[in-house]
């Protein structure tokens, strides 16, 4: 899949131009630098390698430096590989060249977005795994609001089942949200402005893929 | 990083420039476009402004209160809508707030606004 990798900058709404008003997330995308070409020959799948952001050289390891000399280009702080780029591609990524973010999307497209969610902390299962809780807050009800209910039953089992849902640390997960709208594309700037929102904090990282 | 948000809200808030200026307690008549089937006729609602949210971002919005046969009638316009066709300012009002919720809850001489000379 077509992609490119970029930074979350924010929200604002745009409207269109029946006067209907869109919510949307504006990502700094781009220019990636293609790092390395993989092809079926040398590693048994095709894929090509973008690389993001930039990182100081004392920050970066020796073997990575040698590997973005390669391509002739600085270290980069963000690295992801999207396999099998189109074939409408193939001119186009090459080792060392510039990737912007109008060569892979164009305005009207549907593209998905991978970023790490927000991090919650500690959820209990109501938050966490959408559990009801206990339902009403009368009837003699009086500090189990939010609770788990039964589990494990009695003498037949006597233990939780593992993978039983539970509360614990909640967010910063892998979340792909698929179908969102390429509203407008700023290539000056390296901009894109898709609709809805998308996962992640300001300043995160973010995968752009069609 | 906000600046490219900001660039971003540039684009669409051209449509605020041909607007005059007006502030909450002036007296507006707003030219709404309103599609009906597939003709578009343009509506106007008069009233006083009572208030402007979020100014500055593409998500302003001010709302004008009119009495409408004894009722009270607020409409909430987004301010860069493409549905606005036309603000037109009547009166300048002299308010000491910027959000006038409390001619909510008055009627005739006590809702009257103080113009400015």
């Amino acid at each position: 899949m077509p992609g490119i990798i970029g930074k979350k900058i924010g929200m604002t709404s745009v409207f269109s131009p029946d006067g209907e008003s869109i919510a949307c997330t504006v990502i700094e995308a781009g220019p990636c630098v293609v790092t390395q070409v993989k092809n079926e020959e040398t590693d048994g799948y095709r894929a090509v390698q973008l690389a993001f952001g930039e990182k100081k050289e004392k920050n970066t390891s020796k073997a990575a430096i040698g590997h973005f000399k390669k391509a002739n280009t600085t270290p980069k702080r963000n690295v992801a590989e999207f396999r099998d780029f189109r074939k409408e591609f193939d001119g186009l990524v090459e080792l060392g060249k510039e990737i912007r973010v109008q060569d892979v999307f164009v305005e009207g497209d549907f593209i998905d977005a991978i970023g790490t969610s927000k991090g919650k902390g500690f959820q209990g299962v109501v938050k966490r795994h959408n559990f009801a809780g206990v339902g009403g807050q009368t009837h003699g009800q009086h500090n189990r609001l939010r609770a788990p209910g039964s589990m494990g039953n009695a003498s037949f089992a006597s233990r939780v089942p593992k993978g039983k849902r539970l509360g614990g640390r909640m967010g910063t997960d892998r979340v792909k949200l698929a179908n969102l709208k390429v509203v407008k594309i700023l290539p000056e700037q390296n901009v894109i402005i898709v609709s809805g929102s998308v996962p992640g904090a300001k300043n995160a990282t973010v995968i752009l893929q069609k | 990083m906000a600046d490219l948000i900001k660039l971003v809200e540039q684009e669409y808030a051209k449509v605020r420039e041909k607007f005059p200026a007006f502030k909450p307690g002036d007296t507006i008549n707003v030219h709404v476009k309103i599609k009906e089937g597939n003709k578009e006729r343009v509506q106007q609602f008069q009233g006083t402004v009572i208030q402007r949210k979020s100014p500055g971002t593409n998500g302003e919005s001010f709302t004008v209160r009119k009495i409408s046969n004894g009722v009270g009638v607020e409409r909430i316009f987004p301010i860069v809508s493409p549905t606005i066709d036309k603000i037109e300012l009547i009166k300048e009002g002299k308010v000491r707030r910027a959000k006038l919720y409390y001619l909510k809850g008055r009627q005739g001489k006590a809702a009257r606004i103080k113009e400015k000379i």
